[in-house]
């Protein structure tokens, strides 16, 4: 039988942890939540001989066991609490050799858990070039633990460390510092109230905010013999408390690390120098994402052509082979379809992802959180959130998943809630074919009108966001203690393995959670579209086949008269009617109506209905565009006229008319309330917006 | 002795004492311990965040914070 140890690994930001965990488990990882909240749980396995397996987790990176975020109160609830099934048998503390003081720090927190603790000590190939000597025998000592210098990168020590992980047993479970030196009567009595636990967890249970089933607050607090401090003097012992635990390690590695400072090479500041320089970092960041936006918007065209005319294709085979009948309908344009429009974002996704995993692994990420801080703080916003805001141009699906950098919840979830009102690829085939109508092809100083519209519009959608985030920030009452404080890592060459695997979880958590909400919400529309109650629908064909209008016309004209009046009268169809009291302030008719009810599920679908609705033919020659000019309202004027026009341009840069980001938003938030908050205050603004702009103009 | 923010790009000092309790625990865990030099790279644009190095590692911060914690000066 198999033994599984259960590993965990922990350690700051940015020393390769999750290089290490992807070296020790391959693609034999599994993402997931941790129930309730929405950081990812990263878990895998490694074989480590015959008999045995190792459980790894990878935690998520902290600086310290005191939790200031939601990340770091993950390390912590798991580390207090016996009782759950992932408590590690043994933890890798992962470090790197250049910050082995800082993260010594974590070291000796952790093990005063009694948690058996390996210290792997990453990017040990660097030692010779930076100059640092490490006696890792008498470390081991002072630290009383197995130490192993490793190198992911270079694959040194890895076999070493499985070796010691099933070893696990034989490590001490010391601590590393004794509360008592800081206060002894006080850490005395709170010892005796649990005389078989660590000392250090009781402290943990009196300093933290989370609650941990296993041992009651209260029960301590209201022991005999042990009266607490204050708040500010528990606060005042922590800082006391980590200074000392500094002085121990300075002490330590006074004897087991040296640096020679003159080999220590100068890249770091010659790279920032050019990176963070008051002209040139801004103009390097824009160069940057204008070739993120390329690939985004131009080589991701390709593979999405292919992924439609491929399931196009695909739905008109089904249609073909199989007999004709509800269940082939609902396979060729329900569900296939519905595929089909979960898989054509994987192309954006997966750009997006490569390029912001390489620029953070690099280093250079927190360099432009650095740049951007002062302008975004104005709007409630952080230096973090430039990257969504940015790739919320191409599609504000890949844009809200890249939300999860932010650390502070509130700024995170600001920005997941105004990255829709960035003007997205999909609001382009509406505002190219309104703006095409209503907007005169005439020259200003130069420059096409229809072309500042355009670029008005994108403007208009960032101006938006950024005046709804401060709003929003007045009015979200969430207290989050979070600093900022970021750290400034050094350059690095990315490592392929880590930026492909994380491409690929990514593009796994859209397909299969956004992708699950996409796909039924287009089967639901499917059949609202395709079924009509009453004689109208069922008749369809006869009805339009008596009409004396289309008397003499090819079977393919009368296949789309066919086509628009089911859709009339399909329950969509009626539901465009029904809503023409509403929507009729706007300038729309029930048309109109049908199209922003399909567009729901992705707004360029508006000019597809707008087509089928139309009944476009090859026969009669009229372009989607010609058929929308000519036709009239009731009063004889162009449907699409100006004020119709500048309504609708509004309507689209406001509304919330993507089901997609909804289901991704609801994902990232574990909750209903945010996506509908969003949709029903998107729908409002963008109503209120267009009835303005169809009221004054017309 | 000054507070952190009044440093300009280049110059060091060591760190003194926190002036208050509400000081997060996260920046004392980061390395600005008292007695540890620290010295101020670069500012951000705007001359907000301050890019600093304490202790061998390298962290940005907001003015607010810097102004927080108080400095001896190293000429």
């Amino acid at each position: 039988m198999t033994k599984f140890i259960n590993v965990a690994l922990i350690g700051n930001p940015n020393t390769g942890k999750t290089s290490l965990f992807n070296k020790l488990t391959g693609l034999n990882q599994k993402v997931g939540n941790y129930p309730g909240i929405t950081v990812e749980k990263k878990e895998g396995k490694c074989v480590l001989d015959r008999m045995s397996n190792a459980h790894l987790i990878d935690l998520p990176g902290t600086y310290s066991i005191n939790a200031s975020s939601i990340d770091e109160s993950i390390v912590l609830e798991l580390l207090m609490n016996k009782n759950n099934r992932d408590y590690p048998d043994v933890a890798i503390i992962v470090t790197d050799v250049e910050n082995l003081k800082r993260n010594l720090l974590l070291f000796t927190q952790i093990k005063d858990l009694n948690i058996p603790s390996i210290l792997a000590i990453n990017m040990s190939d660097r030692m010779d070039k930076k100059g640092i000597k490490i006696d890792v025998d008498l470390l081991e000592k002072k630290l009383d633990t197995k130490v192993i210098l490793i190198s992911v990168r270079e694959n040194i020590g890895i076999e070493n460390l499985k070796e010691s992980l099933l070893n696990y047993r034989g490590l001490s479970k010391s601590n590393c510092f004794n509360l008592k030196n800081i206060d002894l009567e006080y850490f005395e009595n709170l010892q005796n109230i649990f005389p078989n636990e660590p000392l250090y967890k009781l402290w943990l249970v009196i300093t933290q905010d989370t609650n941990f089933g296993e041992i009651d607050r209260n029960k301590i607090k209201n022991s005999e013999g042990f009266s607490t401090y204050p708040y500010k003097k528990i606060k005042r012992i922590q800082q006391r408390e980590t200074i000392k635990r500094y002085q121990k390690i300075n002490d330590i590695l006074k004897l087991t690390y040296t640096i020679d400072i003159k080999r220590a090479t100068d890249l770091r500041s010659r790279i920032d120098r050019v990176l963070i320089h008051k002209f040139w970092g801004y103009v390097i960041f824009f160069l940057l994402l204008l070739l993120i936006f390329q690939s985004i918007y131009d080589w991701s065209s390709y593979p999405m052509d292919f992924i439609d005319s491929t399931f196009a294709s695909l739905s008109e085979g089904v249609k073909n082979y199989f007999p004709p009948g509800i269940f082939t309908n609902l396979l060729s344009e329900g569900i296939i379809s519905g595929i089909g429009g979960v898989i054509i974002f994987i192309p954006q996704i997966s750009f997006l992802f490569l390029f912001i995993s390489i620029l953070e692994e690099s280093g250079y990420m927190s360099r432009v959180v650095f740049l951007m801080d002062r302008g975004l703080r104005k709007f409630g916003l952080s230096g973090k959130s430039v990257i969504p805001l940015i790739s919320g141009t191409a599609c504000a699906i890949p844009a809200v998943m890249a939300t999860r950098n932010i650390e502070n919840w509130k700024e995170r979830l600001i920005t997941i809630l105004v990255t829709p009102f960035t003007t997205c690829s999909a609001r382009l085939p509406v505002y190219l074919i309104i703006i095409a109508l209503v907007i005169p092809d005439q020259r200003w100083m130069g420059m096409s009108i229809q072309a500042i519209t355009l670029m008005s519009l994108y403007l208009l959608g960032f101006i938006t966001a950024l005046i709804s985030s401060s709003i929003l920030t007045k009015f979200l009452k969430i207290t989050h203690k979070t600093y900022f404080v970021v750290e400034l890592p050094d350059y690095k060459m990315p490592l392929l393995e880590n930026v492909l695997i994380n491409v690929i979880e990514k593009v796994k958590a859209f397909v299969f959670e956004a992708g699950k909400i996409i796909l039924s919400i287009s089967i639901i529309l499917w059949g609202l579209a395709s079924y009509g109650p009453g004689e109208n629908f069922k008749n369809a064909e006869q009805i339009v086949k008596q009409d004396p209008r289309f008397s003499g016309r090819s079977s393919e004209t009368l296949d789309y008269e066919i086509g628009s009046f089911k859709l009339e009268h399909s329950y969509i169809g009626i539901m465009g009617k029904s809503i023409t009291p509403i929507i009729s302030p706007l300038g729309y008719d029930w048309k109109i109506g049908i199209a922003l009810i399909t567009s729901f599920a992705a707004r360029e679908v508006f000019v597809g209905t707008l087509a089928t609705i139309y009944s476009v033919g090859q026969e009669n020659e009229l372009t989607i565009k010609e058929k929308m000019k000519s036709e009239l309202k009731a009063n004889g004027q162009p449907m699409f006229d100006l004020p119709t026009g500048i309504s609708l341009l509004l309507f689209y840069a406001f509304a919330m008319q993507c089901m997609s980001t909804l289901a991704i938003v609801r994902r990232e938030t574990n909750s209903w309330k945010w996506p509908l908050l969003q949709l029903a205050s998107m729908t409002i603004i963008a109503y209120l917006a267009a009835l303005i702009a169809y009221q004054t103009l017309s | 002795m000054k507070s952190l923010d009044k440093l300009l790009p280049g110059e060091k000092g060591l760190i003194v004492e926190f002036e208050t309790a509400n000081l997060p625990l996260k920046l004392i865990e980061m390395g600005c311990l008292p007695g540890n030099e620290v010295e101020l790279l670069y500012l951000a644009p705007f001359n907000d965040p301050m890019y600093l190095k304490v202790d061998g590692t390298y962290i940005a911060i907001r003015k607010d914070l810097a102004s927080q914690i108080l400095i001896d000066p190293i000429i």
